[in-house]
């Protein structure tokens, strides 16, 4: 295309140069940022063996991970049983391989659900202003008046103890951690010229929301979704280990841990294994989510 | 300053009443009769009939909580359905363990983390920097019941060292007047029983603590820094100041708001976190009253027992808040 128009006086030879350090694209610039880092790679390996291991369940385990079997109970490791049995002889292993389908479950559903209710909410709240923010802000301000874990027992002694109604909870209280975020984003963008222009050039308010404001306002919430995974998972096992979340025999890794715990002297296996698990699976969370934000948000950077 | 006070205690009313309606309405919004779910399936429908009567679900909506606030503000937090005591007294002790837990498990978290941040950002890239801050990174990650356990069986169980579950010694029951213990083994003259108090402490406050320390370390460190880059403190150094007071007076003295901030969220945590470590070690706290009250399905006590944590949580962020300006006196509302 250069060369095609050489007699132009505006193109000198560097301006090719020039647009293609123009079009890197912030995304493309937050992937290089992300692949430097190792700390987040680790994460990603880590996510992603437990997404294959949630996937590849059947094929991994070659016990069923619920079936008992008394003669077999609290055996240590061994070849047989890599993560030794339970209390009553179900295969530790078979169960952490299929815990990471609900872990993983819990956390993509929960932070999907948060995520699209607080965004609908920020978004209502920051765009339109006046006393809609009012009441949307006051909201999120009691409901984070509350320790998010005791607000999401609220809600399970309301709606009785059940891993969907864990689910339902967490997507709850994790709602107006990302309203407040979408909230405050659109503000800024809100004042921001070419919105400005945007208008002046007679756009409507709802394809201004779409095509300027979210577009603009997704790294914080990719950030807070990865970190938000991770404190799903947390308090799904925690909402498990209460046995207010999943229910037997559902092998859940909280509640793993609770149904274990009276076997920790003489089978520390039976807890050793699902609470790594949960810490594991967390950190590789925390781990993208902080690789994120600093290649996503140019005020981190050093 | 005073003007923002009255501003910030006044701006407290619409959070406390929101939520009062959040754990008001937690009776309310049971699927299905409120009355019958608590009774279980086998209630007579005259048992159900008085219950209700008890609760007062017969009246409309806004009348039971025009009842319900009357009651609050009169300190009145209702009756429990097991054991029939008045809530508010019953859940004095409660509240006392929680709070000596709770305080027990800050100071721990910000004398550690605050340091351990301190350190990390002095020796930026050493050896100590990186433990330092993957144990913080694992530390956020870590679920603490299972932190908790773990303590449990090595430090109680296999080694010995430290008691695992409740306060004190059952048989020899501290004498109390404030209901916490530390305090009452001291006004008692007791100095071995606030011993045997102080050892029932450390393993549920190390594991409560874990995560506020690992978020306050690794705050202390990017905020520290942030402000040794700046040249007030080259020009200290060059003036021949000890490295401590550099670090201490000079450095973190400015560095402190962040951390400030997220010690106040931070007891959130704790306050949350609370329900599983006493859980765990047995601990007599509001948090386990909580808990069991959701076993017994006795919701007087849950909503009450809700309400008075999430207070206790704005009541700190408020002092938080005010702290600010008192720290940083250039922060004017």
């Amino acid at each position: 295309m250069e060369t095609a128009k050489p007699s132009s006086p505006m193109q000198g030879p560097e301006k090719p140069q020039l647009s293609r350090v123009e079009s890197i694209s912030p995304w493309r610039e937050a992937y290089w940022q992300l692949r430097k880092n190792k700390l987040a790679i680790v994460g990603l390996c880590i996510v992603l063996f437990f997404i294959f291991m949630a996937i590849f369940a059947p094929l991994l385990t070659s016990h069923s991970f619920s079936s008992m079997n008394a003669a077999d109970r609290l055996q240590g490791p061994s070849a047989a049983h890599w993560f030794g049995t339970d209390y009553s002889g179900r295969d530790i292993f078979s169960r952490i391989v299929y815990g990471a389908r609900i872990s993983l479950m819990v956390g993509f559903f929960a932070v999907t659900g948060a995520m699209f209710f607080g965004s609908l909410l920020g978004i209502v709240a920051g765009f339109y202003g006046k006393w809609i923010d009012m009441i949307i802000s006051r909201i999120f301000d009691i409901m984070l008046a509350f320790p998010s874990i005791l607000l999401a027992i609220a809600i399970v002694s309301v709606l009785g103890p059940s891993l969907q109604n864990a689910l339902i909870a967490i997507a709850i209280i994790n709602i107006p951690i990302f309203g407040r975020l979408v909230r405050s984003k659109v503000i800024s963008i809100r004042q921001e010229e070419y919105i400005l222009a945007a208008k002046a050039q007679g756009m409507k308010s709802t394809r201004i929301l779409f095509h300027h404001v979210l577009p603009n306002s997704t790294a914080p919430i990719i950030v807070q979704a990865t970190l938000g995974f991770g404190t799903a998972i947390l308090e799904a096992a925690a909402l498990g280990f209460l046995g207010l979340g999943a229910q037997p025999p559902t092998p859940e890794w909280g509640r793993m841990l609770s149904d274990s715990r009276q076997y920790i002297q003489s089978a520390p296996w039976t807890v050793l294994f699902p609470g790594f698990s949960i810490m594991l699976v967390v950190l590789g969370f925390n781990m993208i989510g902080d690789g994120l934000r600093d290649a996503l948000d140019p005020k981190m950077k050093s | 300053m005073l003007s923002y006070t009255i501003r910030r205690l006044l701006m407290l009313i619409p959070v406390l009443i929101g939520m009062s309606l959040i754990t008001f309405s937690i009776i309310h919004l049971i699927p299905g009769n409120p009355a019958q779910t608590i009774l279980g399936e086998q209630a007579t429908p005259q048992a159900i009939a008085q219950l209700e009567e008890q609760l007062g679900l017969n009246e409309p909506y806004f009348v039971q909580y025009g009842n319900y606030m009357a009651g609050l503000v009169q300190g009145d937090l209702g009756t429990s359905l097991r054991t029939r005591g008045e809530i508010s007294s019953e859940i004095r002790p409660y509240l006392a363990a929680t709070i000596e837990l709770t305080t027990f498990a800050m100071i721990f978290a910000v004398v550690v983390g605050v340091n351990a941040g301190i350190i990390s950002a002095w020796k930026q890239n050493s050896l100590f920097d990186y433990t330092a801050m993957i144990i913080a990174l694992v530390g956020v990650s870590m679920p603490i019941f299972w932190l908790g356990l773990m303590q449990q069986w090595i430090f109680a169980q296999e080694l010995g060292w430290l008691p695992a579950f409740g306060r004190g010694n059952p048989r020899d029951p501290v004498e109390t007047t404030t209901h916490f213990y530390l305090i009452d083994s001291i006004i008692n003259g007791r100095l071995d029983q606030w011993w045997t108090s102080f050892k029932h402490l450390i393993l549920p406050g190390i594991a409560l603590g874990t995560i506020p320390m690992a978020i306050i370390a690794r705050m202390t460190r990017s905020s520290m820094l942030e402000v040794l880059r700046h040249d007030y403190i080259r020009t200290i150094e060059a003036k021949g100041s000890r490295t401590f007071t550099v670090i201490y007076r000079h450095g973190f003295k400015n560095a402190v708001i962040p951390v400030l901030t997220v010690v106040g969220l931070q007891t959130g945590t704790l306050l949350g976190g609370a329900i599983l470590t006493e859980t765990i070690f047995s601990w007599p706290g509001i948090g386990r009253y909580v808990y069991e009250a959701i076993g017994n399905r006795d919701y007087p006590v849950i909503q009450s027992g809700i309400l008075v944590i999430a207070t206790m949580f704005v009541l700190i962020n408020l002092v938080v808040d005010l702290l600010y300006s008192y720290i940083d006196p250039r922060i004017k509302y």
